[in-house]
């Protein structure tokens, strides 16, 4: 093992104190700033998340009023994207691909504080979107994360604050974004191409200016809805001409690319931790690279599959249909490709192993109940039900969530210089994983029974797949806890970590931080390593 | 990906600089990207008019009078395989109102039969129960949408905006017309109005008394 860019910095120690973070220009502060705080907001929407299936484990109304439950709904929904998996996907980038790619800190540095930084301001603007209406605020906003008008420009204070939360959001992830792909071009270690970087790399890149590309759209869709609710003007409002179907357009535009800006960092993990454990390289790198570039351009124009019940023509609505079920190619390539390469490896089953495994088996499942989704007719039927939040709950929590934790515990080591408690990690995974597929394997079958999603009563025949659901969101929700500790218990101590504690870590195309030393030091790569 | 290239036996003080002007063009093109992406989403705007008046879907105007001069309303250019004049049309009304306001709104029939090529007048029933001058529009909605262009209105109120004083009620009348292409798999065509408030910030402000409890569902 290599520590040739190790170096003792005497005069570069930390500075000490608030300012440390406040001011923060380090990548790796940053990153475990991004991370902490997506922590603690999976705690808030998960907190939401377990109101919202209380008030479901009985049919009609237990404690949350009609608007209060949407509200928690919309609440949820916009917290675990914006404020959970893209800020942690976002917190793992700034760790690892500096280190990776043998760069001395991100592209822009202070462009980097400000990404971060935006991030609680704009929670705070999320919170008091929901406390406003409690205090003479009008109507809280029960329109689901999709702000559909008519029922968005209805809605009390609380949409305006809503509206200005994605407004800072949306700057955040597009200099974040900036940042990332200017980093991945320029600032790559002598000799490394971009042929031999990490999957993880290449995944951000993707992502990246998956975001340059639709969060303006978010952000113009949300401006006139602003300007719609106050200004006069009439983008969505029929009676002065206008269409709130625009608005689904512009909302899909961006919410279906959306999935993949989700999906794509962990893809990257996976890309990662599959070839370690097993100890093979990556079968189909090339292919997996360009997967995910088909992935990108295709998904930029399926969006109205989202939208097959607002009356399309035939001949849109085909093309829609046709082009989303083209786009499980690349999704089926990129889960082979991780089968391949476990096919034959002498795999051993560390809790980032297991959670990879588990990932492709459940995501594979979301992947069908997608194509049974994108076929038009069978569509009308599922569609605003809870088949759809099955679906996606089986593609974002394995497909985004647990790919990350999975990428926590691979990086643990790396971050903190200690190894964690591999018998609490895997019964975390098992109790998670359990918990998850209690909770929404039982939804597929209340949604293929007509169980309408985002109501927050129902009819007696649902009652018993709701409380299954209900118990096993709170195993799910409870495993968290064991999460949190054994982080808390990984930072505090534990045996050592080596330079590189997995064993496969060096095969394939594997990144430049196990060349430095667990942790790194504050600053690291400050003369450029050379790869040949 | 042109920076593929790197040179590696570039020496450091080469790298750095080299890497900032790489890193300004960089962010200057992505920046660009943003810019232009924001804009785009306004583009939609007019594109999305655009598409629509040109495919005829959802829009007030379509299907107004102008494109009554190519209405084929004479029974005998039939191009589908049933005889028009033998074809019953069931055309059913549906009523909406828009936010939570104090109006009446519903047709004063709720269906007719006609034959393809028939004109055929009708009304809606609208009342102002409260105690302001309102400026109403109603908006159209044909189901099924294969329908829309075959259903030509010739003298419609929601063509234009109509002003109610507090209290007053009118009949609104509509004159239409189901042209002879109408697609033979078609025999029920459902038109619906919602009725909306011009002044919308007035209106639609919410009012948690005017909802329906749900308790009472
Ligand atoms: C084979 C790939 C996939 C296909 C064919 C597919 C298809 C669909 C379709 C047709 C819908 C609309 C359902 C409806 O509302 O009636 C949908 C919803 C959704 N999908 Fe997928 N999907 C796929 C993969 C994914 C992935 C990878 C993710 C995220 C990681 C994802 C996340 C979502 C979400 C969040 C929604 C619901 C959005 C909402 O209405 O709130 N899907 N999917
Ligand atoms: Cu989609």
């Amino acid at each position: 093992m290599s520590t040739t860019a190790t170096h003792d910095d005497h005069h570069h120690a930390p500075p000490s104190g608030f300012g440390r973070w406040l001011f923060s220009t380090n990548h790796k502060d940053i990153g475990t700033m991004y991370l902490i705080f997506s922590l603690v907001m999976l705690f808030l929407g998960g907190g939401m998340a377990m109101l919202i299936r209380a008030e479901l484990y009985f049919p009609g109304l237990q404690f949350l009023e009609p608007d209060l439950f949407n509200n928690m709904v919309t609440t949820h929904a916009l917290i675990m994207v914006f404020g959970v998996v893209m800020p942690a996907a976002a917190g793992m980038a700034n760790w690892m691909i500096p280190l990776q790619i043998g760069a001395p800190d991100m592209a822009l540095p202070r462009l980097n504080n400000l990404s971060f930084w935006l991030l609680p301001a704009a929670a705070t603007l999320l919170i008091l979107s929901i406390i406003v209406p409690f205090f003479g605020g009008g109507a809280p906003v029960n329109t689901g994360w999709t702000l559909y008008p008519p029922l968005s420009v209805q809605a009390g204070m609380g949409m305006d604050l809503l509206i200005f939360t994605l407004h800072v959001l949306g700057i955040s992830s597009i200099l974040a974004a900036i940042n990332i792909v200017t980093t991945i071009l320029n600032m790559r270690a002598p000799g490394l191409t971009m042929m031999k970087l990490p999957l993880f790399v290449w995944a951000w890149l993707f992502t990246a200016i998956l975001l340059i590309m639709i969060m303006p759209a978010l952000a113009g869709g949300v401006t006139m809805l602003l300007f719609d609710r106050h200004f006069g003007t009439s983008f969505f409002d029929a009676a002065g001409g206008g269409d709130p179907v625009l608005f689904q357009h512009l909302f899909w535009f961006f919410g279906h690319p959306e999935v993949y800006v989700l999906l794509l960092p962990s893809i990257g993990v996976l890309g990662i931790i599959v070839p370690t454990f097993a100890r093979k390289p990556l079968f189909g790198y090339k292919s997996l690279v360009w997967g995910m570039g088909v992935l990108l351009l295709l998904g930029m124009v399926v969006w109205a599959h989202h939208q097959y019940t607002i009356g399309m023509s035939v001949a849109a609505t085909n093309y829609f249909m046709i082009g989303t079920i083209l786009i499980s190619i690349p999704v089926g390539l990129m889960l082979f490709n991780f089968m391949f390469t476990m096919w034959r490896g002498a795999m051993t089953f560390e809790t980032p192993m297991l959670f990879a495994i588990a990932i492709i088996m459940m995501f594979s499942f979301a992947g069908t109940t997608g194509v049974m989704l994108a076929v038009v007719p069978a569509d009308l039927q599922y569609h605003d039900t809870y088949f759809v939040v099955a679906h996606f709950h089986y593609a974002l929590i394995p497909g985004a969530l647990f790919g990350l934790y999975a990428g926590v515990f691979f990086w643990l080591p790396k971050w903190t210089g200690h190894m964690y408690n591999e018998t609490l990690g895997k019964i975390f995974f098992w109790w998670t994983t359990i918990g998850f597929n209690l909770t929404f394997f039982p939804q597929h079958f209340s949604g293929l029974a007509g169980m309408p999603r985002r109501i927050v009563d129902y009819s007696v025949q649902f009652v018993e797949f709701n409380q299954i659901s209900s118990i096993g969101a709170f195993i799910f929700g409870l495993s968290h806890l064991l999460f949190v500790y054994i982080i808390i218990q990984t930072v505090r101590g534990g045996p050592k970590a080596g330079d590189m504690p997995w064993e496969g870590a060096q095969i394939g195309t594997p990144g430049l931080e196990w060349t430095l030393s667990s942790p790194p030091p504050f600053h690291s790569f400050e003369t450029p390593p050379t790869v040949k | 990906m042109s920076e593929s290239d790197q040179n590696p036996s570039q020496d450091q003080t080469d790298t750095a600089t080299t890497r900032k002007t790489n890193n300004k063009r960089t962010v200057l093109t992505l920046a660009l990207v943003t810019v232009l992406m924001f804009g785009f989403a306004f583009a939609m705007v007019p594109l999305y008019r655009l598409v629509c008046s040109v495919a005829g879907w959802n829009s007030i105007s379509t299907n107004s009078a102008e494109a009554l001069a190519a209405v084929k309303t004479t029974t005998s250019d039939t191009e589908g395989t049933v005889e028009n004049a033998a074809r019953d049309i069931k055309v059913q009304f549906d009523a909406t109102i828009n936010g939570n306001v104090a109006w009446e709104f519903k047709p004063n029939v709720r269906s007719v039969t006609v034959k393809p090529g028939e004109k055929t007048t009708i009304s809606y029933y609208v009342k102002n129960h409260s105690d302001k001058t309102v400026v109403t529009q109603s908006i159209p909605g044909i189901t099924p949408w294969q329908a829309t262009k075959h259903f030509k209105k010739i003298e419609c109120f929601c063509f234009e905006t109509q002003t109610l004083k507090a209290g007053e009620a009118v009949d609104m009348k509509l004159q239409f017309v189901v042209d002879t292409d109408l697609p033979d798999d078609i025999s029920t065509i459902t038109l619906s109005y919602t009725i909306m408030d011009t002044n919308r910030t007035e209106s639609l402000k919410p009012d948690k008394s005017n909802l329906p409890s749900v308790g009472s569902l």
